[in-house]
């Protein structure tokens, strides 16, 4: 097994599964599950952009619990260990404070002991906020927009991942390296 | 029953992303340092054979398996929203290290302290919601 699985297999299999979901009569996009767990509170009485039949949209729902089944299989019975960061990235990451991590996808520096403290937990509710709120804003995330959206060639879809890649190196060479 | 597919592709997305490793905070700060062609590698063909099969299916004008017109549901462009809204997700991703589908998996993994990210993004979506009248588009 070569960790990470190589890209040339893994970009071709998220089509086969987009192109599954399309023939199985639904578009493939992870965000709008989001709307769908709102809108399943009942909240769709006070705002009426969640007064959906949120219902008709389990097979998203099953869908999501599935990927989170898929994450558990590839740490359990398809535990195959983890490929090595690109070196330049490990060395710029450790001059603004983070460490690498052999063992983990996610650094402790935001997701270890510090998202117990109180600063630590607003920082990753925020994150959380801001990949939420874009995602809806933008009608869509990188499965809605970046992989189904630029396969139907949608000029929106091709604004929204400008504006993913905006943010993101904005994220990550602006703001990452003041925030430790 | 006929819904269980869904579970199914979601099991098999949801592993494929974990071995490419696509939900790993290491290689999306790889991507936007232009250090790995890894990232760009994984998505840029699943686009490029997307488009392909997309042009295939819509030229044979091919039907769902239910015997339907397929529903490409096309996004209509909103500059305003696709760029204002892409920006600040793009910010979450950077930060995050996850897109919503990888948060769901990180969960999977035992990532706990990911359920914070996730109630985080349901607020972004309730706030999007609630204000969305209010915001350009």
């Amino acid at each position: 097994m070569i960790n990470p699985m190589p890209w040339y297999l893994a970009g071709p299999l998220i089509t086969f599964v987009m192109i599954s979901m399309l023939l199985l009569g639904k578009r493939f996009g992870i965000s709008s599950n989001l709307d769908t767990l709102c809108a399943s509170t009942g909240i769709g009485s006070k705002i009426s952009y969640f007064n959906i039949d949120w219902k008709k949209n389990t097979w998203n729902l099953l869908f999501v619990l599935g990927t989170i089944l898929g994450g558990t299989l590839s740490v359990t019975v398809f535990d195959t260990g983890y490929g090595k960061i690109s070196p330049a990235t490990i060395k710029k990451l450790n001059s603004i404070g983070f460490s690498e991590q052999k063992n983990s996808l996610l650094p402790v520096e935001l997701y270890g002991e510090a998202a117990t403290s109180f600063s630590g937990l607003i920082l990753l509710l925020i994150a959380g906020f801001l990949v939420g709120f874009g995602a809806r804003y933008a009608g869509g995330c990188t499965s809605g927009h970046a992989i189904s959206g630029l396969s139907n060639l949608q000029a929106g879809s091709l604004v929204s991942v400008i504006g993913f890649f905006i943010g993101g190196l904005l994220m990550t060479h602006l703001i990452l390296p003041i925030l430790l | 029953m006929k819904q269980l597919q869904f579970l199914f592709l979601g099991v098999v997305f949801g592993l494929l992303l974990a071995k490419a490793e696509v939900i790993s905070w290491f290689r999306i700060q790889e991507m936007f340092h232009f250090h790995s062609f890894h990232m760009y590698g994984v998505i840029g063909s699943a686009v490029i054979l997307g488009v392909l099969f997309l042009q295939v299916l819509k030229k044979r004008e091919q039907k769902t398996v239910g015997g339907n017109a397929i529903n490409y549901a096309e996004k209509p462009l909103r500059v305003s929203a696709n760029l204002i809204g892409g920006t600040f997700f793009g910010l979450g991703w950077a930060l995050t290290g996850a897109c919503p589908g990888p948060l769901f998996i990180l969960l999977g993994q035992g990532y706990f302290p990911i359920l914070i990210v996730i109630l985080g993004a349901l607020l972004g979506s309730l706030v999007y919601g609630m204000t969305k009248n209010y915001l350009p588009h």
